[in-house]
């Protein structure tokens, strides 16, 4: 990845854990990646949240590119956007990971 | 839920070895350096930056730099850093830091030791390898891992 690339990757993925470090948020994610699109009055329906909350966290996530909206007449319907998922799950995965390994050569230097 | 409860990677081992053994494995940067993989010297300081490249093959031209956050003897060991920074040629430095704490706790026969990485949300999502596959499906499970990490 060149340098140009990658900065410009950060920046557009900035807002992504911020985006889904929420309850109300995750849920709305999850919700929309068991089954999509939904218009923001059935998302609303399914939480206990109002909609104008539940309008404001859809957005939060569409800047943070994580989910889009289609017009529909006067609503909008709602999905995920996949592959930004995968981005944040595979980045924290990796980390996890590594971390394993760590832990693993800490404790084969602790225990020898 | 709040800020400090998500985004977070948290580990827990048990270790078949005294509490102050672990303690110096952690504490002492040449020991540190030694299982983390890493050359490091002198004492860390809470404040002062320890850094020195890194011996983990493939990555010896990287450098690891610790930003010391807390050293509270034998139970509470703190740093900042930016997590495994492995692309050489990304300016890493404008971004911002993720807190790595230890924990130790005797437990019967060794020492329980728990790791939390936590501030996600305040760094790109963006650091991702080469070999970020394609998605093909199945990423309402992805959700579900996701939710895992971030509401544990």
């Amino acid at each position: 990845m060149s340098r140009r690339n990658a900065l410009s990757a950060n920046q557009a993925a900035a807002p992504l854990f911020a985006a889904l470090g929420d309850e109300t948020r995750l849920a709305l994610v999850s919700r929309l990646g068991d089954g999509g699109p939904l218009s923001t009055a059935r998302l609303t329906d399914e939480t206990r949240v109002t909609r104008q909350a539940v309008t404001k966290h859809l957005e939060v996530l569409a800047r943070a590119g994580l989910v889009h909206a289609e017009r529909q007449g006067r609503e909008r319907l709602w999905q995920v956007n996949p592959q930004k998922v995968h981005e944040a799950r595979r980045y924290l995965e990796q980390l996890s990971k590594q971390w394993d390994d760590a832990l693993e050569r800490l404790a084969a230097f602790v225990e020898r | 839920m709040v800020a400090e409860t998500s985004n977070r990677i948290e580990k827990r081992i048990f270790l078949r070895a005294p509490r102050s053994r672990v303690w110096r494995a952690l504490t002492t940067p040449e020991e540190f350096g030694r299982w983390f993989g890493a050359r490091l010297e002198g004492d860390f300081r809470v404040g002062a930056i320890s850094s020195g490249g890194l011996t983990i093959g493939g990555f010896e031209h990287l450098t690891l730099e610790l930003e010391i956050a807390a050293i509270e003897a034998e139970h509470y060991f703190a740093f900042r850093w930016h997590p495994y920074a492995v692309e050489a040629d990304v300016d890493y430095t404008s971004e911002a830091k993720t807190l790595v704490e230890f924990r130790l706790e005797e437990a019967p026969g060794g020492t329980a030791l728990s790791v939390v990485e936590s501030g996600f949300e305040l760094i790109p999502a963006g650091r991702r390898s080469k070999a970020l596959e394609s998605n093909d499906g199945g990423w309402a499970i992805q959700v579900q891992n996701i939710a895992r990490y971030v509401a544990a």
